[in-house]
């Protein structure tokens, strides 16, 4: 078999988006449930379990961003001409609150504690980034962007008004909660924590149902929007089915109050399926229908001293990142409230 | 908005947001390895002093690295959003070490959220202190990485550049250039020093307010050594950076040293003013410059009257440069005094005026950080890759540059008072004193 340098590139990125878009929305939707507990609740049930979770890794999360914009440049240099000048409005604003939120995070975490009014800041700016990250995959669908005497023009009306950006705007924040939730459910199970278990599992059906509408109308908004699309991703049928059969299991499990791992589990496959799914049904386009990617691809010098690279730094990152989850998101003591943070 | 808008507000919100990224990210680069130093001489000699030391560096190191890490990420977005030309041809040839600097900060940020929480978790504290060199190591290669992407900017090669077309790209050969070996480690080197004389100038300012206690006197002590031992370091790689400028970027460097017709036997000009085009009230050292750029006072230094006029850099970076220098003989001088005095047991070195002066020790490496890359990045003006792409080039033609940068603006005027808030709250709601004695009447309890 023959596969293109290129369709290696796009996977390793499209793998670490992924990667992003599941831990990113745990992040981003426990800062969410927290602030939305801390008004409504005297107990502060949630803030425990979130603090435990967030503190040692809030910072790798941010760095799958960050892999993942400098990969795209090193893979599909092109894609710096288009989308950075098409989209600096956008992703300074994304960039805002992601300044925001990191750091008053940390200086909550680790500094002094502040009031509740930064919570709640942390809260929404959690909700709101996703939704400003995800204009770039509206974007990408084409249609928004024109070529003005060989430079490329966002139209910003165009992308207001379109009735696709707000459904994928819904679903981020949608996916976000929901995510987020069955997450928590299973670590707050696993610190043995019962209220707090409660507490998730209620948010997790609550958006079960509003994340699996918002996804499925993304698909039909797409009908008229592109349709060359659509029809690929009619193709790829079968990893929507199976994607709304994991679906399916995640919330049965939830329902039935049995095991949380195997939910949350279940809820990546579904969302691995549909990403990928979404993904490979774009192809070969990066920015319809200016931009695939074959014309946009760096040379191959590059791009295998790239993946050598990639290759090298797996062997650093793996061992890492298991340490790391041995030592805090599966080791009993610290999950049940062992910390030991001075 | 024009593209010469777009242009002139591009370069300052670049200007801006790296000028604020390179605080944080110099302490980020430096203060683990205090942190290490500390923590290891606490082991070796079972001196409780140097372990709290440790600690209390950590807890102020965490708030610098969100600020660092949030302003990084928005200057990586930035360079391809203000600049996407200049970037679309930097993916194509230097892109490897930028990918690199991601799994610098992975391996970095790893280590630092298991370091963080596992203080007590090992009873052999040598086990914890393994822990911090990854941090140490990922800093340290980040601030190489993309050091070497700057050099790249400074002296581009590995690659050809044919009818517009790039070929023969070679990733190794760009990213080894002429002017990495002199700029990554000047920048490491400074990086260092800079963060050993901020901490020393917290530990003079605790001694300053009255504070009379050990664990300062300990933390003045080992900060100065080790930023005597940097200063010096950077202060010698400052000079083959000077040498590596005469031959590679001779405009740089004369432009610096307002240097204007090529001679022999050069003079090296300390401030001064132009007046048509003449230094005036400058003081001249004579031979210096020959020194500086050849090691030899009878060499031949080009000038700028080698360059076509629209090729040269602005001028005002002569001050830049006299600035970053003065303050590094400064502090050279400083920390030696300071380290002979107390060896020697001269009082005035422990006297108040000289803690002022150690005070400022602080701010002022900062101050050299900044006017140094202030003086790297305008001088090599006009270009944005030097002798291929013009500044003016790469920039975007986006019409909306100048609200970003109000944006921006404000965000780091939040940041910096935030990060300035938080770390003196943190501090002083646990002054040293009380944590010694809470830590004293843990142990006790645990004896008993
Ligand atoms: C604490 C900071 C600090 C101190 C005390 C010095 N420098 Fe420096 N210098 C830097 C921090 C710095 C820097 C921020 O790291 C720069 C900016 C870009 C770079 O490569 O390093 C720099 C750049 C820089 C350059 C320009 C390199 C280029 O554009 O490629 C030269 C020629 C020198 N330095 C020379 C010196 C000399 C002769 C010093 C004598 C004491 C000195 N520096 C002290
Ligand atoms: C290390 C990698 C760096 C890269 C890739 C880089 C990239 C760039 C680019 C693309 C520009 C645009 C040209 C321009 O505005 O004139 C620029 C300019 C500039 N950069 Fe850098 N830069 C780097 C490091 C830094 C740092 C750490 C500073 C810290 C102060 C800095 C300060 C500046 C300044 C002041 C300008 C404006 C020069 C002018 O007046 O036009 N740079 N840089
Ligand atoms: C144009 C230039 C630069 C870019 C694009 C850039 C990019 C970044 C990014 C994206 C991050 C965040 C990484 C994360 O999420 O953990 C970051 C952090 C960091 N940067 Fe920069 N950076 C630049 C200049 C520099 C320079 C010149 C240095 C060193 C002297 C440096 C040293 C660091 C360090 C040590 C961190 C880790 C955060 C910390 O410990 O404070 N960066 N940078």
């Amino acid at each position: 078999m023959n596969i293109d340098i290129e369709i290696v590139g796009i996977t390793v990125l499209w793998t670490f988006l992924f990667g992003y878009l599941i831990i990113g929305s745990i992040d981003y939707g426990a800062g969410f449930f927290n602030a939305y507990n801390l008004l409504t609740d005297k107990e502060h049930v949630l803030t425990k379990i979130i603090q435990r979770y967030l503190s040692p890794v809030w910072e790798v999360t941010n760095v799958f961003l960050v892999f993942f914009f400098v990969g795209i440049i090193g893979f599909f240099p092109k894609t710096a001409f288009y989308y950075g000048t098409v989209l600096l409005v956008p992703v300074s604003i994304a960039l805002l609150l992601l300044a925001i939120r990191g750091s008053y995070y940390a200086f909550e975490t680790y500094g002094a504690r502040g009031h509740k009014g930064y919570s709640f800041m942390y809260g929404l700016s959690g909700l709101l980034l996703p939704a400003s990250l995800s204009i770039v995959l509206t974007i990408s669908e084409g249609g928004f962007v024109h070529l003005d005497r060989g430079k490329p023009v966002l139209n910003y009306f165009i992308l207001f008004i379109s009735p696709l950006t707000w459904s994928i705007f819904l679903l981020s924040i949608t996916a976000v909660l929901y995510i987020s939730a069955v997450f928590l459910t299973w670590y707050a199970h696993k610190a043995k924590d019962t209220l707090a278990t409660n507490v998730m599992r209620k948010y997790a059906l609550i958006w079960s149902l509003p994340s699996i509408i918002t996804a499925s109308s993304i698909i039909y908004q797409l009908k008229f929007h592109n349709d060359e699309h659509f029809n690929r991703l009619m193709h790829l049928w079968w990893m929507f089915a199976l994607s709304l059969l994991f679906f399916v299991g995640t919330v049965l499990l939830l329902w039935a109050k049995r095991n949380y791992g195997f939910a949350f589990i279940s809820l990546i496959a579904q969302y691995a399926l549909a990403f990928y799914g979404y993904g490979i049904s774009h192809y070969p386009y990066l920015l319809y229908p200016f931009l695939t990617l074959y014309d946009s691809f760096t040379n191959e010098a590059m791009a295998i001293s790239l993946i050598i690279a990639f290759i090298l730094g797996l062997g650093l990152l793996i061992p890492s990142l298991y340490l790391l989850l041995r030592l805090f998101l599966f080791n009993k003591g610290y999950v049940k409230g062992n910390s030991d943070y001075y | 908005m024009g593209n010469e808008d777009a242009l002139f507000y591009s370069r300052i919100l670049t200007e801006l947001t790296l000028s604020f990224h390179i605080i944080y990210a110099t302490i980020g680069v430096g203060v683990p390895l205090m942190i290490m130093i500390a923590q290891w001489v606490g082991i070796k000699k079972k001196d409780e002093h140097y372990i709290l030391l440790a600690r209390r560096w950590t807890r102020g190191f965490v708030i610098t690295v969100a600020v660092g890490v949030v302003t990084g990420t928005a200057i990586g977005l930035q360079l391809t959003l203000l600049w996407p030309n200049f970037m679309e041809l930097a993916g194509n040839v230097i892109a490897l070490p930028l990918f690199m600097e991601t799994f610098a900060f992975f391996f970095e940020a790893i280590f630092l959220g298991i370091y963080l929480y596992t203080w007590d978790r090992f009873r052999n504290q040598r086990k914890h202190l393994l822990l911090l060199v990854p941090v140490a190591l990922g800093a340290a290669f980040s601030a190489v990485f993309i050091t070497m992407v700057n050099a790249f900017m400074n002296a581009p090669q590995g690659f050809e550049l044919v009818n517009g077309e790039l070929v023969n790209v070679n990733p190794i050969v760009a990213m080894f250039n002429p002017a990495m070996p002199t700029k990554v480690a000047h920048v490491v080197s400074s990086a260092f020093m800079t963060s050993a004389f901020i901490l020393a100038s917290i530990a003079a300012f605790r001694l300053l307010r009255g504070s009379n206690h050990l664990y300062h006197k300990k933390a003045l002590y080992l900060t100065m050594k080790v930023g005597l031992i940097f200063s010096i370091a950077t202060a010698l790689i400052g000079d083959f950076s000077g040498k590596y400028l005469a031959e590679y970027q001779p405009e740089k460097l004369a432009a610096a040293e307002w240097h204007f017709e090529t001679t022999e036997k050069a003079p090296l000009i300390l401030f001064g003013v132009l007046q048509e085009g003449e230094p005036r009230y400058g003081i001249s050292i004579p031979y210096a410059l020959s020194i500086l750029a050849y090691n030899n006072p009878y060499a031949e230094v080009t000038g700028l009257d080698q360059f076509p006029e629209d090729e040269i850099p602005p001028l005002y970076i002569h001050y830049l440069f006299n600035i970053m220098v003065a303050i590094g003989m400064w502090l050279t001088i400083l920390s030696f005094i300071f380290w002979l005095g107390i060896k020697r047991d001269w009082k005035f070195v422990t006297g108040s005026w000289f803690k002022r002066l150690i005070v400022l020790g602080g701010p002022l490496s900062i101050i050299a950080i900044e006017t140094g890359w202030w003086l790297a990045e305008v001088g090599r003006q006009p270009w944005v890759l030097r002798g291929l792409m013009r500044t003016a080039e790469a920039a975007t033609s986006s019409d909306q540059v100048d609200l970003m940068l109000l944006l921006f603006a404000c965000l780091y005027i939040v940041l910096a008072i935030g990060s300035v808030v938080v770390l003196r709250r943190m501090f002083r709601k646990n002054p040293v004193e009380k944590e010694l004695s809470d830590r004293n009447n843990n142990k006790e309890e645990e004896r008993t």
